[in-house]
């Protein structure tokens, strides 16, 4: 909301030298946002009024250009000066009173007015519109002041008030009175402690024969609507300067008398307005909620489909109001409407949101009565705006005013008078509730409850309906007396914990990966269709159950993500369109498995807490969430340099970061083969923690690399973090101090035989002195025969209790050769 | 040569004779410094200190000379051989370390070379900033905990006082599950943790939640539709703003520096009354010292603690949420959001794995 200070001081008794800056700064100290602070910019030289003595219409241009004499008032010797100005606008014509930069002017942004040839004439000034002055935004058209407002030649920096300053202020939705200069007054008169005058305290003659007959049949719609009526409008007659100058000021175009009346009266008093075409109204009025299937035209001309929630006004007609949001066209003021209704009226605010929302047609009026409108200003408001159309616009007020409805006055609140000292950590000095109280403008009571306790009682005005509990009434009393008044105390916790398993958990493991040369990257959690049909995933496949957003700000990306391989894949291509060609990327982060019928999300209560049952089902609702943690790698993982050749990131890194995952957290990891889009179906690992697949680490499969257009070879890694088992404490191992044997053995078997098991069948046939195997060596040859490999393995022999013989290590080797034998018919390559 | 008991002057034996002695010596030491290297010496050696050398030659002649001159030729002998040993020792040492010098000098390398063969990774500074951040309020007694992502409105929104209608739950913030009346939402805030935290536990609650949260804004320089916020809640008897202050105060000196400091601002947020935006002061701001808007706080709102079934007679209790990015961007002096959300390995490897 932005409002000109002069207009705010209107209703303040302020010292002259109060600035802008002070008052923003006590706007700020009270809670209410301050955007920005506008100086309007003096001018200086000659800035006058003129009067338009003579139009000229200059032709051959690509756009309308007039030349125009300007009467810029009498010289010295007491001639009329007349100035040949060119001007581009058209919404003046002879005898129109104008504002005149003559030259030797600067206007804002150091813009200097000189005499200049242009269009083939001299121009010796310039017609200004609000923008060029400083006072708004308008620019369609020049201002144009009142006729008979000023003379020519008179100073027109007073006239258009270049003395002032804007202040733009964001209202929190807790305070929808503030959105009027009555409401943001009452705020600095309550920070500064200077006398308020109340705009909306205005006396309203008695008048209880109705304007009109008004039914209001849904009262939890309307609480109150108020009906007056004038004639005689003349809807030409114009905005007088002073008003069309603080509107522009408050950021809102001039349209017409009645239209501004009605933004004016707003501004001031908080209260929407509008404007009916008495006439064009046919019967009784009546408030109502829409029914099924009825339409309403609105003022911007769009036929609107009405739901049963909107709140609607009808005439004999049928709807012709969309209440509190839009006006409708069939009641519309138009140029020859002299016969008008105003309505000022107080809607639902969550009936108004909804409208809004559904609508999409967010306005003023709506925005106020979304935030609560102080129901007894309706009848002030709509006095104020017809005794404006009877002062600028020829206007009778005629005898009769509708008022009707039930406004629910705010319920008193009763607190113990120490409850704000005993929220902000402060004493504050005696008296100060009360005091803070009434200056908001509610009734106060002090007591003495039950049980002996001070307690104050306060009634909230009518404007504030925001303040229906105690802790409202604190944050009053607080803010009003300063936060900065409120010390700064270390509370002491009770000792904790400390971080839990799981949470040590991931950072360990995100250290690991970093150390191993892995960047961490932190990619949205959005992918699309598009994306799971380039991973080659069936339409079976789970990662495909996932949820979307119904507001996907990219319309190809609105799936909520089930793997972070979308993610990774998307920062790996962002970085390699960068120019990086060695990437190895990771990411531990929650993804988002929906069950694959989603539950219906129970409606819960918040007037106490749930019921355990009513919990546990929403609980239920709620689609898995697990942390996961997920690579990718391309390019070298070595690089190449002084020591010899690189090594390409292969299938393997993804392997190993998987098993430095499960190293780091102390979690043994199965490894074998497995087939998984979007994984290569030879090159993909399947995870394993004590038979439950975790997780998939290998080569992406060459499709998927040419449809995501990926470098060849892009390897990736994804495991559930949460599903592997926390390990709180370990059994510590003995540690023998006897030597080893070593051994050294070369099976031959088949191709198809996982060197994990072959080695495992070792390791379980060589029995409990087998203390370590490791493979050193794959080969195949002509001299194995085809289909056939060797693998070589270091077998490490130990015995906790004594120093191994050669006849048990022996044994031991026949026992592991004989399983292995037995199990993957491998022998002994010669 | 000669016979036993023979009268015998040693004197005249040759091979004894001090002149013999003393060229064996001569002739040694000169052979010794003669050698160029350790295999040279060693090839020197058995001439002169071997079987057939002169000082052995000698050493056999003393047993065939009488009992009383043989004390005093052994006594020349030895001494012979001692000083002859002593040349050998003499310059073999200073071989060997002409040698030892001679290889070091070899074996020198360029240690300027590269060593990088598997560069080094990184950790996001977000993520980084979340641990320093619970860190230190596990070190003040407080728990640490994480709430999903993908939330029930009713956390996020009903439970923390924000009515079905009100204008702070209006669509353009808000990633809705489809369809849109789902009752889900990626949460707008990590404030919905405060109601789980509430509900699972009995007070008194000190808790610290950071998390990855969502808004329907377009990515820009100083926006982003997914970001991080770091929540705090304390609920517990007696808890008055004055805490609210005192617990920021030392969350801002850990984050800002030692110097820095807080301010309150009146303002509104459903699950909070009263209210408060929270500016941080700080010397090490880019553009010099000065204030800048940091978060929300406030105390829980009544209605909170109802729908989390706490007993608001009996408890109060402080909140307080503040944006990571936002956080990161001014302490940090980082100009464009996006560079913490895009991913570019090039940002993140400047932050090194902790720092």
């Amino acid at each position: 909301m932005r409002i000109p200070v002069s207009w705010l001081a209107e209703h303040l008794e302020l010292s002259e030298e109060t600035s802008a800056e002070t008052l923003a700064e006590a706007f700020v100290r009270i809670g209410m946002e301050v955007e920005e602070v506008t100086h309007l910019t003096p001018i200086t030289g000659p800035l006058v009024v003129g009067r338009v003595a003579e139009v000229e219409e200059l032709t051959g241009f690509k756009k309308p250009v007039r030349y125009c004499r300007v009467e810029v008032g009498e010289s010295e010797t007491g001639e009329e000066r007349i100035r040949g100005i060119v001007c581009g606008a058209t919404n003046f014509s002879a005898g129109s009173l104008v504002v005149v930069a003559l030259p030797g002017a600067v206007l804002p942004g150091d813009f200097e007015i000189t005499e200049r040839k242009t269009y083939g004439r001299v121009s010796e000034g310039m017609i200004c519109s609000a923008r060029e002055l400083g006072i708004g935004e308008d620019h369609d058209g020049i201002l144009v002041l009142p006729p008979g407002s000023a003379d020519p030649g008179s100073d027109a920096g007073e006239i258009v008030g270049l003395d002032d300053s804007v202040i733009e202020l964001s209202i929190t939705p807790d305070r929808g009175y503030c959105f009027s200069v009555r409401g943001l007054a009452r705020e600095l008169s309550n920070a500064l402690d200077v006398p308020f005058g109340d705009p909306a305290n205005r006396s309203i003659p008695d008048d209880d024969r109705p304007s009109r007959v008004v039914r209001i049949e849904d009262e939890t719609a309307c609480s109150r609507f108020v009906f007056r009526r004038l004639t005689g409008v003349d809807p030409a007659a114009p905005t007088p300067w002073w008003m069309q100058r603080r509107l522009a000021l408050a950021g809102v175009r001039s349209i017409s008398l009645p239209v501004d009346v009605t933004n004016y009266v707003m501004l001031e008093l908080g209260q929407p307005l509008h404007a009916w075409d008495a006439a064009k109204v046919s019967g009784d009025v009546v408030v109502r909620r829409a029914a099924a299937g009825e339409t309403l035209t609105t003022l911007d001309d769009v036929r609107r489909e009405l739901d049963p929630d909107d709140i609607v006004i009808c005439d004999d007609s049928g709807p012709v109001s969309l209440a509190g949001v839009m006006g409708g066209a069939s009641t519309e003021i138009g140029r020859d409407s002299n016969d008008v209704l105003l309505e000022a009226a107080n809607w639902d605010a969550a009936s108004i949101t909804r409208t809004t929302r559904r609508h999409r047609l967010p306005s003023e009026a709506g925005k106020r009565f979304e935030r609560g409108v102080d129901p007894a200003v309706a009848a002030v408001a709509a006095e104020r705006a017809a005794r404006l159309l009877v002062e600028y616009g020829e206007a009778t007020i005629s005898a009769g005013r509708t008022d009707v409805g039930e406004p629910i006055a705010p319920a008193p609140v009763t607190m113990p008078l120490a409850l704000p000292d005993r929220i902000a950590g402060v004493r504050y000095e005696r008296g100060v509730t009360v005091q803070r109280l009434t200056q908001i403008g509610c009734r106060i009571e002090v007591g003495t409850s039950a049980d002996g306790v001070g307690v104050v009682t306060a009634t909230p005005p009518s404007w504030r309906p925001d303040l229906s509990q105690p802790a409202d009434l604190v944050e009053e009393v607080l803010r009003l007396e300063g936060y900065h008044t409120i010390p700064s105390v270390v509370p002491a916790a009770p000792a904790g914990d400390g971080l839990d398993a799981a949470q040590l958990r991931q950072r360990a493991v995100s250290r690991a990966l970093a150390h191993d040369g892995y960047v961490e990257v932190l990619p949205f959690p959005f992918t699309g269709e598009e994306t799971l049909d380039a991973f080659g995933l069936e339409d079976s496949d789970p990662r495909r159950n996932a949820l979307r957003a119904a507001n996907a700000l990219e319309a190809d990306r609105s799936l909520i993500s089930t793997t972070l391989l979308p993610g990774l894949l998307d920062s790996l291509q962002r970085n390699l369109s960068r120019g990086r060609r060695d990437l190895a990327l990771f990411h531990i982060g929650q993804v988002v498995l929906p069950e694959k019928e989603q539950r219906a999300v129970p409606e819960l209560g918040v007037e106490t807490r749930p019921s355990e049952e009513s919990l546990a089902e929403l609980r239920s609702a709620m689609p898995a969430q697990p942390k996961h943690v997920g690579v990718v790698l391309t390019g070298q993982r070595e690089r190449s340099g002084w020591w010899g050749s690189g090594r390409a990131a292969g299938w393997a890194d993804a392997v190993q970061a998987a098993r430095l995952v499960a190293d780091t957290v102390g979690v043994s990891l199965g490894v074998s083969a497995g087939e998984n889009p979007p994984w290569h179906p030879g090159r993909c690992a399947e995870l394993t923690v004590g038979g439950t697949v975790v997780g998939h680490a290998g080569e992406l499969h060459p499709k998927v690399i040419e449809a995501l257009e990926l470098p060849k070879r892009t390897c990736a890694m994804e495991l559930d973090l949460d599903a592997l088992p926390l390990t709180e404490s370990r059994p510590a191992p003995v540690v023998s101090s006897y030597p080893p044997v070593r051994l050294d053995l070369a099976l031959v078997v088949d191709e198809g035989v996982p060197a994990a098991e072959l080695a495992e069948s070792l390791r379980t046939g060589g029995g409990g002195l087998v203390e370590e195997i490791r493979l050193f060596d794959v080969f195949t040859g002509e001299q194995l025969g085809a289909g056939k490999k060797s693998l070589a393995f270091a077998l490490q022999l130990r015995a906790s209790d004594r120093t191994l013989t050669q006849q048990e290590a022996t044994e031991v080797r026949d026992a592991a050769l004989t399983a292995a034998n037995e199990r993957f018919g491998a022998t002994l390559r010669g | 040569m000669s016979g036993a008991n023979d009268p015998y002057d040693p004197k005249e034996v040759v091979a004894l004779a001090p002149e013999t002695l003393q060229s064996a010596v001569d002739d040694a030491r000169k052979a010794f410094e003669d050698a160029a290297d350790l295999d040279e010496l060693a090839a020197a050696k058995p001439a002169h200190l071997g079987e057939r050398s002169p000082v052995l030659t000698a050493r056999r002649e003393i047993g065939a000379l009488p009992p009383q001159a043989k004390a005093d030729a052994g006594k020349r002998v030895n001494e012979t051989r001692r000083v002859i040993q002593e040349e050998f020792d003499k310059r073999h040492a200073e071989l060997q370390a002409e040698r030892d010098e001679r290889v070091l000098r070899e074996e020198t390398v360029d240690v300027t070379l590269p060593t990088d063969r598997v560069p080094s990774g990184s950790r996001h500074p977000i993520t980084q900033l979340i641990e320093r951040i619970s860190d230190g309020f596990v070190a003040m007694g407080w728990q640490v905990s994480e709430g999903p992502e993908l939330e029930a409105e009713w956390f996020n929104f009903d439970a923390l006082n924000f009515g079905k209608d009100h204008p702070a739950r209006t669509m353009q913030d808000t990633f809705h599950v489809a369809p849109e009346d789902s009752g889900l939402v990626l949460r707008t805030q990590t404030s919905p943790v405060q109601v789980r935290a509430l509900l699972n536990s009995e007070p008194p609650v000190y808790r610290v939640s950071p998390g990855r949260v969502f808004r329907t804004d377009a990515l820009d320089a100083t926006h982003t539709p997914v970001f991080h916020q770091v929540e705090g809640l304390a609920v517990d008897e007696g808890l008055t703003m004055a805490h609210l202050k005192g617990t920021l105060d030392v969350f801002a000196r850990s984050m800002f520096g030692p110097e820095s400091r807080t301010r309150f601002r009146p303002s509104f947020f459903p699950f909070t009354e009263p209210s408060a935006e929270v500016d941080v002061w700080f010397p090490e701001k880019k553009g010099g010292a000065g204030w800048v808007e940091w978060g929300g706080c406030g105390m829980v709102h009544p209605n909170v603690l109802r729908a989390s079934g706490v007993d608001h007679e009996t408890y109060s209790g402080f909140a307080f949420g503040m944006g990571l990015e936002r956080t990161l961007q001014f302490r940090n002096g980082i100009p464009d959001m996006r560079d913490m959300v895009e991913g570019d390995v090039r940002f993140t490897e400047a932050f090194g794995i902790e720092y």
